[in-house]
């Protein structure tokens, strides 16, 4: 479980974050939605530990992750997996060795356990036979995978998705929030995604915090939406007419 | 320690750049030659005296400090806009979460790598500069072979050859690291990518000259 509280973060004069308290839990989706510039992939990065919060405090389930320093955060560190927007793989190694990277860098596995390990990793996101070839040389979709096989490589407990769908056809992006939601269940993790497709948030959306203006706006889940009367969450999920349409016709069905 | 992405640096920077620094070294080294040559004729200096100019120029000056000022070009531009790229495709990041501590990965084997191959490099400078300057003057029969050995030989300091390794070595740090930093703080897109990397030559140059300087006054003054 990991709880945000009292998060405050400005950029010189700019206010981006206005006291967000919010909780996230473990082998749940947690999703974090709002408008572009809302400030969610900066409290995603404050959450991460790649921003530093003005005030406030992070709190990794008993860790108070604000104040670690050293070894206890190379440690937390250790536990936290990363889904990129651009999947951020390393151009020059291959498949395999991206996902190995983590392994390299952390445990004195020998090589056949290592393979085992990426293989095992690659198999989970349905990704057999792409162990030699080059980011450049797969689709976005693939990318996508690979960046969850290596985030998930060192067994995390909590598991961070910054847009794990942008750029990708409605088809792939139902596989890669399934491929997230299984593995979350699968292992317990606390996964944390940061999204705008409407789709994830009412297909895995468990755990829903939309972020306004730098305030946290609405909490809760997905089956929750459909009633909710803020007027902002509804102008923000049912943005355009046929999705208003569509809800209308929900409601009514009810 | 990541010695195997140190000794990949150490390729990088001494192999990938032995061709360019060859071709640079024999004509500083051939052009030196001439030009003393120019100036002494018809006057009372010996002219084995080109080989011992040529030498020592080489040496002290020219080798360490033409060698790493192309450097910065070559490889601090190259350093700067590898690392500003990592940081823009969030490889940075993406090794931070994972608990790597990224200037020890990223910028530490690149301070390591140029610190021992650049002075070599500037070694093979010195080397194929006088070598430079045999070739354009004794084929030429500007000088004889025996008088330009001669000269090379003559008035040698080892003490010269320290300062030529202390230059390298100083000017090597100076190279590296304002090219790492240059990139790796580097902010915004692909425009400014490319003004770290100018950056990343301008400021190693400048700081280059200006050690130079300092140098020469401590060790010669």
């Amino acid at each position: 479980m990991i709880r945000a509280e009292g998060i405050f973060k400005s950029f010189g004069d700019k206010e981006v974050l206005k006291g967000i308290d919010a909780t996230f839990e473990a082998g749940k989706t947690n999703l974090i939605i709002g408008r572009s510039g809302a400030g969610k992939t900066v409290l995603l990065k404050i959450l991460v530990g790649l921003l530093k919060p003005s005030s406030g405090t992070i709190w990794y389930d008993k860790d108070n992750f604000s104040l670690l320093e050293g070894r206890k955060l190379r440690e937390i560190r250790l536990k936290v997996g990363m889904l990129f927007q651009g999947s951020a793989l390393f151009d020059s190694l291959t498949v395999q060795q991206n996902v190995q990277f983590p392994l390299d860098m952390f445990t004195n596995f020998t090589y056949k356990e290592k393979l085992n390990r990426v293989n095992e990793c690659l198999e989970r996101v349905n990704l057999e036979n792409a162990n030699d070839k080059y980011p450049s040389e797969i689709s976005g979709g693939m990318q996508k995978r690979v960046g969850i096989a290596r985030a998930i490589v060192l067994n995390p407990t909590y598991l961070f998705c910054d847009e794990p769908n942008s750029g990708l056809d409605p088809k792939t992006s139902i596989v890669i929030d399934e491929l997230i939601k299984d593995i979350t269940i699968e292992n317990n993790i606390t996964t944390i995604i940061n999204t705008h497709d409407m789709n994830s948030v009412m297909e895995i959306g468990e755990n829903i915090v939309f972020i306004h203006d730098g305030y946290l706006e609405w909490n809760g889940s997905r089956n929750q939406v459909l009633d909710s009367t803020n007027m902002r969450l509804q102008e923000f999920i049912f943005a355009s007419p046929f999705l208003q349409r569509l809800r209308k016709a929900a409601l009514n069905n009810h | 320690m990541y010695w195997k992405e140190t000794v990949r640096q150490m390729d990088d920077i001494g192999i990938g750049s032995l061709v360019i620094v060859c071709l640079i070294s024999i004509f500083m080294g051939a052009v030196s030659a001439i030009q003393f040559a120019y100036q002494l004729s018809g006057q009372l200096v010996p002219k084995y005296y080109i080989g011992y100019i040529v030498r020592d120029l080489t040496i002290i000056e020219l080798a360490p400090t033409i060698t790493c000022l192309v450097l910065a070009g070559k490889v601090g531009s190259n350093m700067a806009a590898e690392i500003g790229g990592m940081r823009q495709k969030e490889h940075i990041d993406a090794m931070e979460i994972m608990g790597v501590n990224t200037s020890a990965y990223v910028i530490l084997p690149k301070i390591l790598g140029g610190l021992f191959a650049i002075p070599l490099l500037v070694c093979i400078s010195a080397l194929v500069g006088i070598l430079g300057g045999y070739i354009a003057t004794v084929p030429t029969e500007i000088i004889s072979d025996i008088e330009y050995v001669r000269g090379a030989r003559s008035f040698f300091h080892p003490y010269n050859v320290f300062m030529m390794f202390v230059k390298s070595v100083v000017f090597a740090f100076i190279l590296v690291s304002v090219s790492c930093y240059q990139g790796y703080f580097v902010k915004g897109g692909s425009i400014e990518l490319g003004k770290a990397s100018t950056a990343a030559v301008v400021y190693s140059d400048i700081l280059i000259l200006l050690a130079d300087y300092v140098i020469a006054l401590l060790l010669m003054a």
